[in-house]
């Protein structure tokens, strides 16, 4: 596998009051390309930064980010929110799915922002609600669903634009052993015949186990890697 | 699905609220739409009932108060003046007075029919029989209709301001003409009849009239002949006041106050009032919408494209309301220009620049309560809008 994303010495800080936390001192990655990550460690340890920071919705202080051989660290604000949408799907712990549109229309939303034609569209948002199994569903509205359906339909909308790397935030943080199963099997089938590159933060050892290889995370960097 | 069809959803997604909100601007610019209708028609019958050469000479006090009758001989004197006529209020009402007041006055048939031509249109030997009938009376074609009175009928009209030495109101007048305005915004609602028969039959006030009516040369002169004109009766217990007919109508407007003036105040508190409804309303709506609006910008939207679809949000509401207040108020205008009370205000209607610049404030209203909400919406911040630090 070649190398997909690099993190070289990055640093990260934030600011809260007159006192900085250092989140990240001088953090060194290397995800290969179709690799399906966790990422776990306690709260605070900055894996959802990390998330931020490869997704490009947050910057690094220093150090450089690449991705597929691309330098983001200096994009500008309007490089990055082109960037995301080309290249990074994401997938929340609550969905975050629009309530006011149908299931089809979530996961249509992302190509809205191509310039696909309204048929094309439409095929592509069927194909990716056959992948998550959810074809008969297309109508109904986010509250109409259960959870584990609302985050397959997440899901859908992360992969209809058919991005090369998905961010999962604790995806099954909200849902039962059950469902949360399906939903980590749905990533797995993504990640093995799709080649989806999948980064996964999660405090679920469990969860963690559909991973191809846990990388620990404690205060700032990382501790171990299991496989 | 489009940028269009989000808005719309996101308009609607609390639909109670939504439509509160378009009642609301609706009613101002209902408000907007019926006073600047009126107060244009108003403008307008000043205009259009006023012919360039023509002036009228009021008393100086008000042109409530009277002037002898004998000035008339005297003003034709006076150089530059090719015509005089005069009429005086009298003050109409047909049965009962609170219910059915309309516009009289007493005139001098032949120079009075003679000087307002342009105005005043009769069928044939209807001119002739005014001038010979000395209880003829000829009554506009609106007010006519509104009493389905007809030529030959003869009427008892009375007046609130003068009485007969019986005691009587009532004057009996029979219909010899059913006017017409020479233009369709010429007002047929008001009724003329012989001076000397009232002249004749009142107790008070004789060998007086209201105003006198003046036609000129040219208007070029008009300045010249209404200095002479005042300059003739300066210090005298009837001195006059000499303007063009237009100043003459425009002031004769302002003794109801300054409508221009109310009317804006008016419709900027309504505006204001709206303005502040909307605008923190509105700001609540994307403030309850932040964590969407972040998952929006987290898939790619850019910041300028979501500060478009908040700022279509209040330019879609402020337009469905001011085309629902506007649209209601051009129907309004159009009924109300067939009733008596449209009658005095000329033609009301909903002219294109009343609407056009009506539809210029919706859109202002849509940016200025739609700008703090897009404007927070386009600097919202990721991390923030999402709670992911």
């Amino acid at each position: 596998m070649t190398d997909f994303i690099r993190l070289t010495d990055v640093c990260k800080s934030y600011t809260r009051g007159k006192e900085s936390i250092s989140i990240f001192d001088r953090l060194n990655l290397v995800i290969p390309k179709g690799d399906f990550v966790a990422i776990m460690g306690p709260s605070g340890s900055g894996k959802t930064t990390l998330l931020n920071l490869l997704g490009g919705t947050d910057r690094c202080d220093s150090g450089q980010i690449s991705f597929d051989g691309e330098r983001i660290e200096g994009y500008s604000e309007g490089q990055l929110t082109a960037w995301r949408a080309r290249n990074v799907g994401f997938i929340f712990q609550f969905y975050n799915l629009m309530p006011i549109l149908t299931a089809a229309q979530n996961v249509e939303l992302p190509l809205l922002l191509t310039s696909l034609s309204a048929q094309r569209r439409k095929e592509n948002v069927l194909t990716a609600l056959k992948i998550v199994e959810l074809a008969d569903r297309a109508r109904h509205k986010p509250k109409e669903l259960s959870g584990g359906q609302q985050q397959r339909v997440a899901i859908a909308r992360a992969i209809v634009s058919d991005p090369k790397l998905l961010l999962c935030d604790e995806p099954t943080g909200d849902l039962d052993r059950s469902t949360a199963n399906d939903i980590l099997s749905t990533l797995q089938l993504l990640n093995r015949e799709l080649g989806k590159t999948i980064i996964m933060v999660t405090h679920d050892p469990e969860a963690a186990r559909f991973a191809t290889r846990t990388l620990h995370l404690d205060k700032g960097q990382f501790v171990e890697v299991t496989t | 699905m489009n940028d269009l069809y989000l808005i719309w959803k996101n308009l609607f997604r609390k639909p109670l609220r939504t439509v509160l909100l378009i009642v609301s601007i609706f009613i101002a610019f209902l408000i907007f739409g019926l006073l600047v209708g009126v107060n244009v028609a108003l403008n307008r019958a000043t205009e259009t009932g006023s012919a360039s050469n023509r002036m009228v000479v009021a008393n100086k006090i008000n042109f409530t108060e009277p002037l002898p009758i004998a000035y008339l001989n005297r003003v034709s004197a006076i150089p530059g003046v090719i015509g005089t006529t005069h009429q005086s209020w009298f003050g109409a009402f047909f049965r009962d007075s609170a219910q059915s007041r309309f516009v009289g006055f007493a005139v001098e048939p032949e120079s009075y029919t003679a000087i307002f031509a342009d105005q005043i249109k009769l069928g044939p030997g209807e001119r002739e029989a005014f001038i010979r009938e000395r209880t003829g009376v000829i009554v506009g074609r609106s007010l006519a209709n509104q009493y389905g009175w007809q030529v030959g009928q003869t009427l008892p009209i009375s007046s609130d301001i003068y009485f007969r030495p019986d005691g009587s109101r009532s004057w009996d007048m029979k219909v010899v003409g059913i006017f017409d305005g020479a233009k369709p915004t010429d007002p047929t609602n008001a009724l003329y009849f012989n001076y000397d028969y009232l002249n004749e039959t009142r107790p008070f006030g004789r060998d007086t009239v209201g105003t006198i009516t003046v036609l000129t040369a040219s208007p070029d002169i008009n300045d010249q002949v209404a200095k002479a004109i005042d300059a003739t009766f300066a210090n005298s217990p009837f001195e006059t006041s000499t303007v063009d007919e237009k100043t003459f109508s425009r002031a004769f407007l302002k003794q109801a106050g300054d409508l221009n003036f109310i009317i804006t105040m008016v419709v900027a508190a309504a505006f204001a009032a709206i303005l502040m409804i909307v605008g923190t309303t509105l700001v609540s709506a994307v403030r309850e919408r932040t964590k969407e609006i972040g998952v929006m910008k987290t898939l790619g939207f850019p910041g300028h494209r979501v500060l478009r679809m908040v700022l279509g949000e209040s330019l879609l509401l402020s337009g469905l309301g001011g085309l629902l207040g506007l649209g209601v108020a051009a129907v309004a205008l159009n009924g109300l220009s067939r009733s008596p009370i449209g009658e005095t205000f000329g033609a009301l209607s909903m002219t294109a620049p009343v609407a056009a610049a009506g539809m210029g404030l919706a859109l202002l209203l849509g940016l200025v309560t739609g700008l703090a909400p897009a404007l927070s919406a386009l600097r919202m911040n990721i991390i923030d809008a999402l709670g992911r630090r």
